[in-house]
């Protein structure tokens, strides 16, 4: 089958600016929400994708709001649903990109089962989960990405909640797609969203996001600049798994699960680091590297990207094909099929 | 063939077995055959909910009730002939046999383990019994499994085909011939010959079987051929007809149909039906769950389909959030609302009309919409096109109620034209107006314009909160207030657009009966016998709901007595008594998970007549 694409290109190309809305944007200063805001603008023109065809669509909580502040036909939905307003609309509609923006409780919680769904499918969409491990807007609930024994106003005792993983998730229902980011590195976000966006099928792209107000330094274990070259690693297909401040360190698989090593070490060379491959099919080392934390970086970049015939495609060449093959060709051919006679 | 035959206007026949027996099949090629013959036909499934309950148990029976003849309305109240495959059918369903009827029991299954599992302790044929009804024990399976074995059929094969010698007896008795089924039979089974011959076979047997029988001799009866108006006809489902009738408001309106719906009982055929027709453009949608049914209707609405759910009760109490978005944002939608036995999971097969209040009012806020009821299985076709021409053009969602009954249930259909079909135009927003304004309203319906993702110059955000009318989120009181009011006053004006309220039988009457949606085949006939038995009723039955034709008000004040009935508890009379406190109401509710009967109906309206 020959990969198709349906959403038109614009004719000349746009900028930053072309996308910016004369909304007034109301998230709290210092939320990472606007430096996302910031990436997502700057992705659009890199898609190329003609500006009346992008449709923005999201749940509920702070990171919903980003529809109003983006000047593209966007659609501010209810708790959870999404996905499943963003499918129904490809669906009708294959001929626009359409992104679906969610916080963790939204896409996780709420929305869970659209959330898996959606990714099963693999219809052409592109998901962005805002993860600040907290529900911001109801002011500092607990939520299904936050960290066990955490402390916040519906757990005052911490929470007994094991979280979910959203990468773990992804790839658990087959995903096709799946990159993270943080929103204190815009250029990578952007970079992935770009790559996600070119992706023919579901793409889900978490951004590690600060809530500066109810769950402030969430991710500042990893994010704080003194740390982050050495507690994350920005993965590239095609090249070694490498980090930290002096590019020393790297991922080795030792037959049983990942470890860090730092090469000149123990007799490691560049020989016993890892390759990225984003497109194998089995799901085993993404789900690893997906999985890292506490001793080992967490991954940033595109970690899994898997070619698999998107729903979108599957769904349009069996209507072209019904439409060719169809015994009816119009609703009066159906109304007079089978048994019928005159009186 | 006997020299004897009572004509009838009409006759009513009920097959009744194991689930599993081929009842609902015998009706159908039954109806279907009666149909072809130039007969008016209503069917009636009656199955249980279990797929396979346990083999001859009272929970396992399946039934399926055939009315033919001429003015058919309803499926019948009793029959005229009862098909019992085994003892349990027999025991539940000899009390919808008419004193006198011809009982067909396959006395091979009346087994001692199978009338003890059927409750039964001694005989269940007494004398009273014979005495009531003409019992014909046939032995059913005995000869099927002669012809089988003949033919070296499986006995898992044969098994099957009890039901066609069944049928063949029912062809004898009702003065018909077994040509329509044998080419039903030869063009489902087109690629096995030996099932086709076995089956042809068996029902030749029964039919030749009942020709011996002296009892069925002094009992064929003929139904009188339909008078109907001239057209093209064929026999059609209410699921079918609903959803043939959004295909052809798709078609007229030029709008895409999209169905995103999951599957629940007694709705699932709707979307089964449309899955079949991508040839004709059907987009349809089997979501995760009845959340995402509508979700990706609304998503899909706002990308510029025609959109539309399927569900019943339980799925409509899923999708409330997502109606009430549909309302705030003002998109056209239509969900189809199988009415079954609720609350809850309640009874999955079974009709009633109880969804009406969460129809009406289940929503968070002030969530006005437009909700219509079809009143038969083949008007299913017609109201949901009109849902889809009121949901196109006023910009709202519509909710259409019909029932298991209409769903499952099939009539005569005339066949329209889609070009004689009423017009349908979307309220489509022109790409690059410089005055496009998201929530800008047609100052006669109220209605906004739909502007679709891809159209050029139009870019605008809708969504759940609350806007001011050129678009942004406004949280400010005094336009909450004009946005609610407008909301409602745009369903109000629909009532400008929809035609006066008709009022049937003696309008002349004291007593007014008030029907809507799926009780008005039982309801005419009932108020059709008073009148011809002398007494005057008149009777008005609503398809809209909300809003109320203009003139309902004018109805009701000019009766003494008015009856409100209906497959619940009251609902729709409570909704009529907020509106017209001035008028009192009595009531006439069953909640059975029953369709009426015409002579419950009658003798409630005697008993008010004399009061």
């Amino acid at each position: 089958m020959i990969e198709r694409h349906f959403v038109p290109k614009a004719e000349c190309p746009y900028t930053k600016n072309d996308f910016q809305s004369d909304q007034m944007v109301k998230w709290c200063p210092g939320c990472g929400d606007h430096a996302i805001l910031s990436a997502m603008l700057n992705t659009f023109p890199k898609t190329g994708h003609k500006k009346e065809n992008i449709l923005m669509v999201s749940g509920i909580g702070c990171s919903s709001r980003i529809p109003y502040y983006v000047d593209t036909y966007g659609f501010h939905s209810i708790h959870g649903r999404a996905c499943a307003i963003a499918t129904g609309a490809k669906l009708a509609n294959p001929a626009l990109s359409v992104w679906v923006n969610m916080g963790d409780g939204d896409s996780m919680a709420i929305g869970g089962n659209h959330l898996i769904h959606a990714v099963r499918r693999n219809q052409d969409l592109n998901i962005t989960i805002f993860n600040n491990e907290i529900y911001g807007l109801t002011k500092g609930q607990y939520s299904p990405t936050t960290k066990f024994g955490q402390i916040t106003k519906t757990s005052p005792f911490g929470t007994i909640d094991y979280p979910f993983n959203p990468g773990e998730l992804v790839m658990g229902a087959q995903g096709t797609f799946y990159a993270r980011t943080l929103d204190c590195v815009p250029a990578l976000t952007t970079d992935v969203m770009t790559r996600s966006a070119m992706h023919d099928g579901t793409s889900v792209v978490e951004v590690l996001q600060n809530c500066v107000i109810f769950n402030d330094k969430a991710h500042a274990a990893i994010t704080d600049r003194a740390v982050r070259d050495d507690r994350t690693i920005v993965l590239e297909h095609g090249k070694p798994m490498i980090f930290g401040k002096d590019k020393n360190k790297g991922l080795r698989f030792n037959g049983r699960c990942l470890e860090a090593v730092t090469i000149g070490e123990n007799g490691v060379t560049l020989e016993d680091i890892m390759v990225h491959d984003e497109t194998t099919e089995d799901t085993g080392i993404h789900m690893m590297l997906a999985r890292m934390s506490g001793d080992l970086p967490v991954a940033l970049g595109v970690i899994r990207n898997v070619k698999k015939i998107s729903y979108t495609q599957l769904y349009e060449e069996q209507m072209d094909e019904c439409k060719a093959n169809g015994k009816y060709k119009c609703v009066d051919d159906l109304l007079n099929s089978g048994d019928t006679w005159e009186v | 063939m006997a020299d004897q035959i009572i004509k009838k206007d009409d006759i009513v026949v009920r097959f009744a077995g194991d689930s599993g027996d081929g009842m609902q099949l015998s009706g159908t090629l039954f109806s279907d055959a009666s149909a072809l013959t130039g007969n008016d036909i209503a069917t009636f499934p009656d199955y249980p909910a279990e797929i396979r309950a346990p083999h001859n148990t009272i929970a396992g029976v399946s039934g399926y009730q055939v009315h033919v003849g001429n003015h058919i309305y309803s499926s019948g109240d009793k029959c005229d002939i009862l098909v019992a495959m085994n003892p349990a059918s027999f025991k539940s369903n000899l009390k919808w046999a008419k004193k006198g009827a011809v009982v067909i029991v396959d006395i091979d299954t009346f087994t001692e383990e199978a009338m003890k599992k059927a409750g039964y302790e001694s005989d269940p044929f007494t004398d009273e019994m014979e005495r009531e009804y003409a019992i014909v024990k046939a032995p059913i399976t005995s000869f099927t499994e002669k012809i089988g074995k003949e033919q070296g059929a499986d006995k898992k094969v044969y098994d099957k085909c009890r039901n066609m010698f069944a049928l063949g007896i029912i062809f004898y008795m009702t003065h018909k011939t077994l040509e329509q089924t044998f080419a039903y039979l030869e063009r489902k089974f087109a690629k096995k010959p030996d099932v086709v011959k076995l089956n042809k076979a068996v029902l030749s047997e029964g039919y030749e079987y009942a020709d011996k029988v002296e009892l069925i001799h002094s009992h064929i009866i003929e139904a009188a051929p339909a008078v109907m108006p001239k057209g093209r006809y064929r026999n059609i489902t209410g699921n079918v007809a609903t959803a043939w009738g959004l295909l052809a408001a798709a078609e007229r309106s030029g709008r895409r149909l999209f169905l995103g719906s999951y599957p629940i009982t007694p709705a699932t055929d709707v979307m089964v039906e449309l899955a079949k027709h991508k040839a004709l453009g059907a987009r349809v949608f089997q979501a995760e769950d009845e959340i995402a049914g509508i979700c990706s209707a609304i998503g899909a609405s706002y990308a510029g389909a025609l959109a539309c759910t399927s569900t019943s009760g339980p799925g409509l109490s899923l999708k409330s959030e997502a109606l009430g978005l549909a309302v705030m944002v003002e998109l056209p939608l239509v969900v189809v609302d199988v009415q079954r036995g609720g609350p809850s999971t309640g009874l999955p097969t079974k009709t009633e009309q109880s969804d009406l209040n969460q129809a009406l009012y289940g929503r968070n806020g002030e969530a006005p919409l437009i909700v219509v009821a079809a009143s038969s299985s083949a008007n299913c076709f017609y109201w949901a096109y009109n849902a889809a021409k009121l949901a196109l053009e006023h910009m709202t969602p519509v909710i259409l109620l019909t029932d298991g009954y209409l769903g499952n249930g099939s009539q005569l259909f005339r066949i329209p034209k889609v070009a004689d079909l009423p017009s349908i135009t979307p309220r489509l927003a022109t790409p690059n107006d410089p005055n496009y304004r998201p929530f800008r309203r047609d100052p006669e319906t109220f209605a906004r314009e739909w502007a679709l993702p891809g159209m050029e110059g139009l870019r605008h955000r809708v969504g759940g909160l609350e806007k001011c009318p050129d678009g942004p989120l406004s949280t400010d009181p005094e336009n909450h207030a004009l946005m609610c009011k407008n909301r409602q006053e745009k369903v109000n004006r629909v009532a400008n657009y929809i035609p006066d309220q008709e009022v049937t039988g003696n309008p002349d009457a004291d007593l007014l009966v008030v029907g809507w949606g799926g009780t008005s085949g039982a309801l005419t006939l009932a108020v059709e016998e008073m009148n011809n038995e002398g007494k005057k009723v008149a009777y008005t039955h609503f398809n809209y709901i909300c809003p109320l034709p203009k003139n309902t008000g004018d109805i009701l004040r000019k009766y003494k007595k008015i009856v409100v009935c209906e497959l619940n508890n009251g609902q729709f009379a409570g909704y009529l008594r907020t509106q017209f406190p001035e008028c009192p109401m009595k009531q006439y509710n069953k909640i059975m998970g029953l369709p009426f009967e015409v002579g419950e109906l009658k003798d409630c309206f005697t008993k008010i007549l004399g009061e």
